[in-house]
């Protein structure tokens, strides 16, 4: 073996096994859905993991029903202490079976064993033991005393972290005191099921918690279900739009955490090693199929050259291939049509006219695979400079002053994330003002707490999820809390009807 | 002999100007007993977007002052506006037909309302923001900052106090706006133009186009630049098709919320914010 080359270090996969079939979860029990059943692959192998059902809208009304008469009848009645107690039993439950849940992650996603053990699975049990504090706590959440939950959350999760955005939908909403029906990604359904058996050794009450499974119809119906009181929905901006326009007109509450296009801005006074590090981390974690990655590096243009040749050295090294090592940087883009959208992509760099470089790795037979690349010479009007690609592709961009560093990373529809490296703090602090992002990250990147609100400006969506605004985006105000000023008599008359 | 009066061209106010219509089109503003008020002026397409580049030069300039300073502006306007008291009293027994006393306690209300949201421009962010308790070596804070540029559909059921409840807010963070006051009062919206201009709020901050709501606000709810739409007075409009047409650009959409939609609170505050969360290295290497 040469220099940095080592012996497979495979995790097992005997921890986990997946039934052949799985159907939908609604009010407490495993039911047939009416659609038309999938399969969930491992995109690593293309090797079938299992059998899926598709809810179709009487699935979706049925769990609906079966989430409002949870409200109804067991919910809203439970103590704030006691769906703490729940939280905590959750947060519990998934530490102990924190290694089965990152190896089925891990087999369903594609993504790295050592980011789903040390990122994704943690990150979970953190966000249920966070909220589960909050629940007996609503009066100080800012809303007044004895604020109310929505009701019926309808929650619609994408492929890239399915337990981690499962565990961001559920643990502040039943914090709240909703119940939820909650639709995983069609290409990741696995650990949401797995995650049933977790609810029921919890002993959740039946109907508190539904979970159906299906594409894009389902997920649609699901938020434009009449009776859906709140719609939480991660994904893309094009669905977005389109989950903002359905309910247009209606009471229906929304938080959207949308795409991105990051600006990540290095000064030439920035630690470089530091630097180059969480460039790599910015848009190769998750191979880069991130909604906050740090898809546009902006770098000073006097360290242009030095960041770049130190990149492809780092690249170079990563070791790209079988998820289930524990020695993979890199695994595997989570399904046939993400591939094909990324490769797309680099076409379309190409032939704009940006200069590609792509990690020297053999790649797996089967499987989905995407090795790390580097676009140079981008002009701020490429495709790949403007547009989310989702994949382990990073395009770089120069700029000279901190006046064009803003204006550059500003450029943008989207607005969600954005990083600084630079060992200037007076610099730091002025850029972070003038950032028109929700998250950013000074001398850091892709970093995630439960404590901390993580949601974009613009197009990329509106609410944040996190701390107390992730709490509060699923309250109200009791209808008795009215500020005294408030009480004041109106103070006009009408004489004739105003149009 | 009686004199005969001066009576005031009422105009739109843009970037801190008072122009007319582009159009060119007036409507008469009768009052309560059906006498001649004024023509005012009917806002039109290309007014909605002169104000909506304006209002984006204005929230630069509103952005970027200290929240002090913003909170002494806002308390001058309530400053200005005690001044011209009995003006708005009279301008708005004329539109409204009410009686003196109910006028005047509708402008006191006004009055109250800026000096309310004045006190809050350094406040708001201490109480909804802070330093977040992550799990590692980072300085976490979370502010909220103004979401940028709202369009506003201002109650319709008075002449001031609800143009005042729904703007003063919004003015807060450092938001501009452009707003469509009370279609069959906009009398006392273009006064109060002449309140903010003599009140330091730079130009553009404020902007305001009186004329059909229906005419405007399709727009301001579909235009690329306009970040957040207040349908806090779109109530008897069709607001759902305002809401749909905002969802292309993912505008943040307040819903009309009935009366006391725009009774004072931090909440309508935030509701024009965004909060924004910075991760600082906390490590010595």
């Amino acid at each position: 073996m040469g220099f940095l080359e080592y012996a497979p270090a495979p995790e097992s996969t005997s921890l986990v096994s997946f039934r052949n079939e799985y159907g939908l979860y609604i009010d407490g029990e495993w039911t047939a859905g009416g659609g038309t059943p999938f399969q969930s692959i491992n995109p690593a192998t293309e090797a079938v993991l299992a059998t899926v059902a598709e809810a179709d809208a009487a699935d979706v009304d049925r769990a609906v029903a079966a989430a409002r008469r949870a409200y109804e009848k067991v919910w809203s009645k439970t103590s704030g202490k006691d769906r703490g107690k729940y939280l905590f039993r959750i947060a519990r439950l998934v530490q102990e079976r924190a290694r089965e849940l990152a190896v089925a992650e891990v087999l369903d996603n594609g993504k790295p064993i050592k980011e789903a053990r040390d990122v994704d699975v943690p990150l979970v049990a953190a966000w249920f033991f966070h909220y589960a504090g909050w629940a007996d706590k609503l009066d100080y959440a800012g809303l007044g005393p004895n604020p109310r939950a929505l009701g019926v959350a309808g929650q619609v999760i994408p492929w890239n972290f399915p337990l981690l955005m499962l565990a961001w939908k559920l643990a502040p909403a039943l914090a709240a005191g909703n119940t939820v029906v909650l639709k995983p990604a069609e290409t990741t359904p696995l650990t949401a099921l797995l995650f049933v058996e977790i609810l029921e050794q919890a002993g959740l009450p039946a109907g508190v918690v539904n979970i159906i499974t299906g594409a894009g119809a389902t997920g649609a119906a699901l938020v434009a279900h009449p009776d859906v009181d709140k719609v939480a929905f991660t994904g893309s901006t094009a669905v977005g739009r389109g989950i903002a326009r359905a309910i247009a007109g209606t009471e229906k509450r929304v938080t959207l955490e949308l795409g991105g296009k990051a600006a990540n801005i290095v000064f030439d006074d920035a630690p470089l090693d530091e630097a180059v590090n969480g460039i790599v981390n910015g848009i190769f974690f998750n191979q880069g199929q991130v909604c906050c990655a740090g898809s546009r590096l902006l770098v000073q243009e006097s360290i242009h050259d030095e960041v770049v040749e130190r990149l492809q050295r780092r690249l170079s090294t990563l070791r790209v291939g079988d998820p289930m090592d524990k020695n993979t940087d890199v695994g595997a883009i989570n399904s046939k049509v993400q591939l094909e959208r990324v490769t797309r992509m680099v076409e379309v760099g190409e032939s704009e006219g940006a200069s590609r470089w792509s990690a020297p790795c053999d790649l797996p037979e089967n499987g989905f695979w995407f090795a790390p690349t580097i676009f140079t010479d981008v002009q701020a009007s490429h495709r790949i400079a403007r547009e989310e690609i989702f994949g382990p592709v990073l395009s770089v961009l120069t700029f000279r002053t901190p006046d064009e560093a803003v204006a550059k990373a500003n450029n943008t529809p989207y607005g969600l994330s954005a990083g600084i490296w630079s060992d200037k703090g007076s610099r730091i602090l002025e850029l972070a003002n003038r950032l028109r992002a929700g998250v950013i990250w000074a001398n850091t990147f892709n970093r995630f707490d439960p404590a901390s609100p993580f949601g974009g400006y613009r197009e990329s969506g509106y609410g944040r999820e996190g701390g107390r605004p992730g709490l509060t985006s699923y309250l109200q105000a009791a209808p008795a809390a009215v500020p005294a000023v408030q009480a004041a008599k109106p103070v006009t008359s009408r004489k004739g009807a105003a149009k | 002999m009686s004199r005969l009066t001066v009576p005031k061209t009422y105009k739109l106010y843009i970037g801190g100007a008072f122009p007319r219509s582009e159009s060119g089109r007036v409507r008469e503003v009768l009052g309560a007993d059906g006498e001649f008020l004024a023509n005012a002026a009917v806002a039109s397409r290309k007014d909605a977007r002169d104000a909506v580049v304006a209002a984006r030069g204005g929230h630069a300039k509103w952005a970027g002052a200290t929240a002090y300073n913003r909170g002494q502006v806002l308390y001058r306007i309530a400053e200005v506006l005690e001044g011209r008291r009995a003006q708005f009293v009279e301008e708005i027994r004329a539109q409204q037909g009410v009686s003196a006393a109910v006028a005047g306690a509708q402008v006191d209300e006004a009055i109250d309302r800026w000096v309310w949201y004045a006190g809050w421009t350094d406040k708001y962010s201490q109480v909804a923001g802070g330093a977040n308790p992550v799990a590692g070596p980072f300085f976490n804070l979370s502010v909220p900052e103004p979401t940028g540029l709202v369009a506003v559909v201002a109650p319709q059921e008075d002449a001031l106090l609800g143009l005042v409840s729904a703007i003063a807010p919004i003015l807060v963070s450092g938001n501009s706006v452009v707003v469509l006051p009370s279609e069959a009062y906009p009398l006392s919206a273009i006064s109060l133009a002449e309140v903010l201009a003599t009140s330091d709020v730079p130009a553009g901050v404020v902007n305001i186009l009186t004329g059909p709501v229906a005419d405007v606000a399709p727009w301001l709810a579909s235009h690329a630049d306009v970040n957040a739409l207040d349908l806090a007075g779109a109530g008897a409009y069709d607001w759902p098709a305002f809401e749909a047409a905002a969802a292309d650009t993912l505008k943040r959409v307040v819903r009309p919320g009935g009366p006391g939609a725009v009774a004072p609170s931090l909440e309508r505050i935030l509701a024009f914010t965004e909060m924004k969360t910075v991760w600082h290295t906390q490590s010595l290497r």
